[in-house]
C-alpha cells in the first residue's frame, strides 16, 4: 500500500504554492503552476490509455483542443448573444461549460475511438493522429471562430463562490480537479476494470480467449482518457483566456505523450511529474538560451534508451511493467 | 516554445552623463514583443533595429527618459505572444508595450494590456477592429491602418489604368483588411479574389487560376517570406512578363527585393515612405542605420523608428510617466518630425499622412525602389468615423 | 476551363512525387526492420539545407543537389547506428518517443546553425523557365523536371527490388522480417542499406522541394505526416503502394484546395469560404485514409501476406 505521507507533503506544499510564489516575487510562477496543473490532467488521462491500456494514441490532443473550444465557443455566443445553432444559449457558468466540455470531448473520443480501434499497432497510431488532424483542420477553417487566429476568451467563466479572475484561486481550482482526477484514475486502475486493461495491455490475445470483450474495455477507457483531456482543455481555456486549433495540432499530443513518457508511464504521479518537468524545462532553459530544445531531444532519446521508467522510474517509485 | 530573453540596457552607464533624468531611479522599461523568428523574423529584427536608433541617438534615453526595452520573441504564434505579455505585466510590471508586427498575434495581445491598463503602441500591425469600434483610449498606431495601405494600392491601380484584377492576401485579420480596403477605392473590376494560407509556401494552385482568370493586373498582399515564395513561383510560372503586380509596400521591402532580384524589376508599390525621401529626419535616420546595420532599413524599422520618437515625444511632456491619462494627452500632439513629413494622429489614434507610388527601377545598374508621386493626401481611415473615444 | 484542370492535375501529380519520394523510404523503414522513424522528415530537411548551402556557395544547383542527397544519406546512416539500432526491439511508443527527441534535436541544431531565415535557392540554369505543354498552358519547367525525377527513381526501385538481389530481401524482409533472419541474412546489413536508401530518397525530395517552397526550419514535420498518411494508405513495406498512395493523395489534395474554395464562395463570403475550402481539402486526404483503413486495414498494396 501506498505510503501516504509524501503525498500528503507534496499536496500541502502545492496548496501553499501561490504564497510562496508572491513572497519570492515570482507571481508568474503561480501561472505556470496552473497550466502544469492542467496538462498534468490530459497526460494522467493519456496515461490510463498508454500506460496501463497500451494504446499508444498519437491524437489525444484533439478531445483537449475539443474541451478547450466548447468554453470557447460558448463564451462567444454569451458574448454576442445568438444561441449556438439557434439553440443553445452562450454561457460562461463554469459549472455548464465543464461538463459541457467534458461532454463534448467524450462523444468525440467515442466516435473517433470506435472507428480507430477497429485497428492496431502502427495503423493504430497513424489513425488517431489523422483523425486528429481532422478536428485541427476544421479549426482552422472555422473562420467564425477565429480560425487560425484563436478566438479570445475575454473574460473567464464565472463560478459562485469564487473569482476566477484572482489567478490564485484559478489554480486552487485546477489543482482540485488534478487531485479529484488522479484519485478517479487510481481507483479505475485498482479495480477490476483497471485489471483487465492491464492485461490486455500485456497480452490481447489472451484476454479474447478467457472471454473478455476487449474491444468495449478498450473503447471504455479511450473515452474516460478522452473526456480527461476535455476537463484539461476547458479549464486551460479559462487560464489561457484564449483558445487556437495549436491546441490540437498533433506537436500538442506528442508533447502530452512526452510527458507521460518523461515522468513515468503507467505510474499515477508519473505524468504530472513529466508535465512539470516539460513546462518547467521550457521555462527555465528557455530563459537561458532559446535553443533549449537542442537538449530536449537528447534527453527525451536517453530517458528511452536507459531510463524507461522516467523520473518515477529514477526516484525508485516506477510502475511493475510486464 | 521559443523563447529569446535579451534585455537592451539602453545605456544606463550613461545616464549621469547625459541631460538630468526626469525619473529618479530606475530607468522606464518598454516591453517590446515581435516576431524574431520564422519566415518574417527579419521584421521584427528591424522593428527592433529601428526602435534602437532612436535610443542611440539620445543615449538610452527617450524624450529625457531613461528607458529600458525589453524585448521578447512571439514565435509568430499568438499564444506564445500571450504568455510573454504575461510575464511582462506580471513579474515586470511593465506598463508601456510595442513591437508586433502581425495583425493576428496582436488580437492575442493587446486586449492583455489594454484590460491591465497597460499602453500600446504600434509600430506595425493596423487591423481595423481595433481602430474603430474596438479602439482604445490607451492604444496608439504609429504605422498605419491596415486598410488606408491597401486603399493607396487601389488608387494606384486606378492611376495606372487597370480595369480588372486579380487579388490575394492571407486569411488573417490583415490580409482581410488588405482585399477590403483594395476594393474601397479601386474603381475597376475584382475578376477573383483568394484567400491564401498564412503557412503556404506552394502558390501552384493560385497561380494556375490567375492564369485562368486573365486579369489585367494582380494586386497581393503577402508581408515577409510569404512574398518573396510568391513572386519567385509568379516568376517561374510565366506570369511576370504577361500579368504585373501591383502591391503594397509589404509585399516588397528591402528584404524582399534582396532574395527574389531580378524577377522584382518593374514592380509598382504603393507606400507611405521609402528609404530615398528627401527630408532631413529621414535621411539621417537612413544614414544612421546604414552605418550600424549595412543594410538598408525597410519601412518596418522606420516605423519603429518614428514610434520611438513618439514615445520619446510623449515622455518628454510627461517627465517620464506612463500614467495613461497624461501619456495620451502628450501622445497625441504628435510632437516630433517624423521620417513621414506629414504626420498626425486622428480621433481613433492612428495615423492620417500621405501615400506615394513607388517603383522597382535599376539605378546605376542596381535595382532600387524608386519614389513616385503622391497619390494620397492626409489621408486617414474609415473606420475613424466609428470610434467613440 | 480545362487548361485549368490540367494544369491543377499537373500540381498534383508533382506533389504527389515529391510525397513519393520521402513515403517510398519511409514505408521500406517500417516494413522492413519495423520502425516508426518520426526523423524522416528532418532528413528531408537536412537535404535541402546541404542543397541550399552548397548551391549559395557554388553556383551551381547541380552540385546543390549532389551535396543534398549524399547529407542526407550521411545523417541516415548516423542516425541508424546511434538510434536506431537500439529501437529495432523496442516497441513502437519508445520508437515514436526516441525520433520525435530527434526532431527537436534536429531542428533546433539547424537553426543554431542557420538562423531561421528560410534559404533561397536558385533554379538551374534552363529550369527557371516554363514550357507550353498544351496550347495555353506554360507549366514551369522545374516542377516537370520534379515528375520526371520521381517517375524515373519509381522505375530504378521496381528494377531494384524486383530484379536484384538486394530487392529481392527486401521483399523477403518486408514480407516476413524473422524468417529471414532465420535464413541467415545478414540483417544489419540489409538494415543500413535499406535506411540509407530511404535517407537518399528523403535527401532528394528535400532537394527537389527548396525551389519550389521555402527551405526553413520545420519544413519535415509539415509533409511527414503526409507521408505516413500515404504510407498507411498505400500498404507498409510496399514501394508500390507508396507510389499508388502518394500519386492519390497528391492528386486529391490538390485538386480539392483548387476547385473546393471556388464551390465554397457561392454560398458563403469570400474569407469563410476560403477558410473553410482549404481546411476541408486537408481533410479529405485523412477522411480518404480513415475509408481506406476501415475497408482495408493493411493498405492497398499490403507487403504482409
Amino acid at each position: 500500500m501506498r505510503n501516504v505521507l509524501p503525498l500528503a507533503l507534496l499536496l500541502a506544499a502545492a496548496i501553499a504554492l501561490p504564497w510562496a510564489a508572491e513572497a519570492m516575487g515570482q507571481p508568474a510562477t503561480i501561472g505556470l503552476a496552473t497550466r502544469i496543473m492542467c496538462l498534468g490532467i490530459a497526460a494522467a488521462s493519456l496515461n490510463l490509455i498508454l500506460g496501463h491500456g497500451g494504446m499508444v494514441s498519437f491524437g489525444h490532443a484533439a478531445y483537449y483542443g475539443l474541451g478547450a473550444y466548447t468554453v470557447g465557443i460558448l463564451w462567444e455566443h454569451f458574448r454576442l448573444g445568438e444561441p449556438l445553432f439557434g439553440l443553445i444559449p452562450g454561457t460562461n457558468q463554469l459549472l455548464i461549460t465543464l461538463p459541457v466540455s467534458m461532454l463534448v470531448a467524450g462523444v468525440a473520443s467515442a466516435l473517433i475511438g470506435a472507428l480507430s480501434l477497429r485497428t492496431t499497432g502502427v495503423q493504430f497510431i497513424m489513425i488517431t493522429l489523422a483523425f486528429a488532424q481532422m478536428v485541427f483542420f476544421l479549426f482552422v477553417g472555422l473562420k467564425a471562430y477565429g480560425g487560425d487566429d484563436g478566438l479570445l476568451i475575454r473574460r473567464r467563466n464565472i463560478v459562485p463562490g469564487l473569482d476566477l479572475r484572482d489567478q490564485d484561486q484559478l489554480y486552487w481550482l485546477c489543482l482540485g480537479f488534478l487531485v479529484a482526477w488522479l484519485f478517479l484514475q487510481w481507483r479505475i486502475v485498482e479495480s477490476r476494470f483497471g485489471r483487465v486493461l492491464e492485461g490486455i495491455r500485456q497480452n490481447e490475445r489472451r484476454m479474447a480467449a478467457i472471454g473478455i470483450a476487449t474491444y468495449r474495455y478498450k473503447l471504455a477507457a479511450f473515452v474516460i482518457a478522452g473526456m480527461g483531456c476535455g476537463l484539461a482543455g476547458a479549464l486551460t481555456a479559462n487560464y489561457l483566456r484564449f483558445v487556437s486549433p495549436d491546441l490540437m495540432a498533433w506537436q500538442k499530443s506528442g508533447e502530452i505523450m512526452v510527458m507521460v513518457i518523461l515522468g513515468g508511464v503507467g505510474t499515477l504521479l508519473g505524468p504530472v511529474v513529466g508535465a512539470a518537468a516539460l513546462v518547467g524545462m521550457e521555462y527555465v532553459l528557455g530563459g537561458i538560451t532559446e535553443n533549449w530544445q537542442f537538449f530536449l531531444g537528447p534527453i527525451l532519446l536517453a530517458v528511452v534508451l536507459w531510463a524507461p521508467g522516467g523520473i518515477m522510474g529514477l526516484l525508485g517509485r516506477g510502475a511493475r511493467r510486464g | 516554445m521559443r523563447l529569446e530573453r535579451r534585455s537592451l540596457l539602453a545605456g544606463l552607464g550613461l545616464a549621469p552623463l547625459a541631460a538630468p533624468a526626469f525619473s529618479q531611479g530606475a530607468p522606464l522599461k518598454i516591453g517590446m514583443i515581435t516576431t524574431l523568428s520564422g519566415p518574417g523574423g527579419y521584421i521584427g529584427q528591424d522593428i527592433r533595429d529601428g526602435f534602437q536608433i532612436a535610443l542611440d541617438q539620445e543615449q538610452g534615453r527617450l524624450g529625457g527618459q531613461a528607458v529600458q526595452v525589453m524585448i521578447e520573441d512571439d514565435g509568430f504564434r499568438p499564444p506564445q505572444g500571450k504568455a510573454v505579455v504575461e510575464r511582462f505585466l506580471r513579474n515586470e510590471r511593465i506598463r508601456l508595450f510595442t513591437g508586433v508586427v502581425f495583425s493576428n498575434i496582436l488580437g492575442a495581445v493587446a486586449p492583455d494590456v489594454l484590460d491591465a491598463d497597460g499602453i500600446y503602441v504600434s509600430p506595425n500591425a493596423g487591423p481595423s477592429n481595433f481602430a474603430g469600434r474596438e479602439c482604445h483610449r490607451n492604444y496608439f498606431v504609429v504605422s498605419w491602418q491596415n486598410d488606408s495601405l491597401h486603399e493607396s494600392a487601389g488608387e494606384l491601380a486606378n492611376r495606372l489604368g487597370h480595369r480588372r484584377m486579380f487579388i490575394l492576401a492571407p486569411n488573417y485579420q490583415a490580409g482581410r483588411d488588405a482585399l477590403a480596403g483594395f476594393r474601397r477605392l479601386f474603381k475597376g473590376e475584382v475578376v477573383q479574389e483568394i484567400y491564401t494560407r498564412l503557412d503556404q509556401t506552394d502558390y501552384a494552385a493560385e497561380l494556375a487560376q490567375i492564369r485562368a482568370a486573365r486579369p489585367e493586373a494582380v494586386f497581393q498582399f503577402h508581408p515577409g517570406g510569404l512574398g518573396i515564395a510568391f513572386l519567385r513561383q509568379y516568376a517561374q510560372a510565366g506570369l511576370l512578363a504577361t500579368i504585373p503586380q501591383v502591391m503594397p509596400a509589404p509585399s516588397m521591402d528591402a528584404g524582399t527585393l534582396a532574395a527574389v532580384g531580378d524577377a522584382a524589376e518593374g514592380v509598382n508599390l504603393s507606400s507611405h515612405w521609402n528609404s530615398d525621401f528627401p527630408n532631413a529626419p529621414s535621411r539621417a535616420f537612413v544614414t544612421a542605420f546604414r552605418a550600424k546595420h549595412n543594410r538598408t532599413p525597410t519601412y518596418y524599422a522606420q516605423q519603429s523608428y518614428d514610434s520611438a520618437l513618439a514615445i520619446g515625444a510623449a515622455l518628454r511632456q510627461t517627465r517620464g510617466s506612463v500614467d495613461p491619462a497624461a501619456f495620451r494627452t502628450a501622445m497625441l500632439r504628435a510632437d516630433f518630425v517624423s521620417t513621414r513629413g506629414n504626420f498626425r494622429f486622428n480621433t481613433n489614434q492612428h495615423p492620417i499622412q500621405d501615400w506615394f507610388s513607388l517603383k522597382v527601377e535599376r539605378v546605376n545598374g542596381q535595382l532600387a525602389i524608386v519614389t513616385k508621386d503622391k497619390i494620397l493626401e492626409n489621408h486617414g481611415d474609415v473606420f475613424a468615423a466609428q470610434c467613440r473615444i | 476551363m480545362s487548361a485549368l484542370v490540367v494544369e491543377q492535375l499537373l500540381n498534383g501529380l508533382q506533389f504527389g512525387i515529391m510525397l513519393f519520394l520521402l513515403a517510398a523510404g519511409l514505408t521500406l523503414v517500417f516494413g522492413i526492420m519495423g520502425v516508426i522513424n518520426l526523423a524522416h522528415g528532418s532528413l528531408f530537411m537536412v537535404g535541402a539545407y546541404a542543397a541550399a548551402l552548397v548551391a549559395q556557395a557554388s553556383g551551381s544547383w547541380w552540385l546543390g543537389l549532389l551535396a543534398g542527397v549524399a547529407a542526407a544519406a550521411a545523417t541516415g546512416m548516423v542516425i541508424e547506428f546511434v538510434v536506431l539500432r537500439r529501437l529495432y526491439a523496442r516497441d513502437h511508443l519508445d520508437q515514436v518517443l526516441a525520433t520525435f527527441g530527434l526532431i527537436l534535436f534536429f531542428n533546433q541544431g539547424i537553426t543554431m546553425l542557420f538562423g531561421r531565415q528560410p534559404l533561397m535557392v536558385q533554379l538551374p540554369q534552363g529550369f527557371a523557365g516554363s514550357i507550353e505543354i498544351m496550347p495555353g498552358v506554360p507549366y514551369p519547367t522545374f516542377r516537370l523536371l520534379i515528375i520526371a525525377v520521381g517517375l524515373l527513381v519509381a522505375l530504378g526501385l521496381y528494377v531494384l527490388i524486383q530484379r536484384t538481389r538486394i530487392g529481392m530481401l527486401v521483399r523477403a524482409g518486408a514480407t516476413h522480417r524473422e524468417m529471414v533472419r532465420a535464413l541467415g541474412v545478414d540483417i544489419r546489413l540489409l538494415y543500413t542499406v535499406v535506411f540509407g536508401l530511404g535517407a537518399l530518397l528523403a535527401g532528394l525530395a528535400g532537394v527537389m522541394a527548396g525551389p519550389v517552397s521555402n527551405v526553413q526550419v520545420g519544413m519535415g514535420e509539415q509533409i511527414l505526416i503526409l507521408t505516413f498518411v500515404v504510407v498507411v494508405i498505400g500498404g507498409i513495406g510496399s514501394v508500390r503502394g507508396a507510389l499508388f498512395g502518394a500519386l492519390l493523395v497528391g492528386i486529391t489534395q490538390t485538386l480539392l484546395s483548387g476547385f473546393v474554395p471556388g464551390w465554397l464562395r457561392q454560398v458563403m463570403p469570400g474569407s469563410e469560404a476560403d477558410a473553410l475550402g482549404a481546411a476541408l481539402s486537408s481533410m479529405g486526404v485523412y477522411v480518404l485514409m480513415a475509408v481506406v483503413l476501415l475497408v482495408k486495414p493493411k493498405g492497398l498494396f499490403p507487403a504482409h501476406a
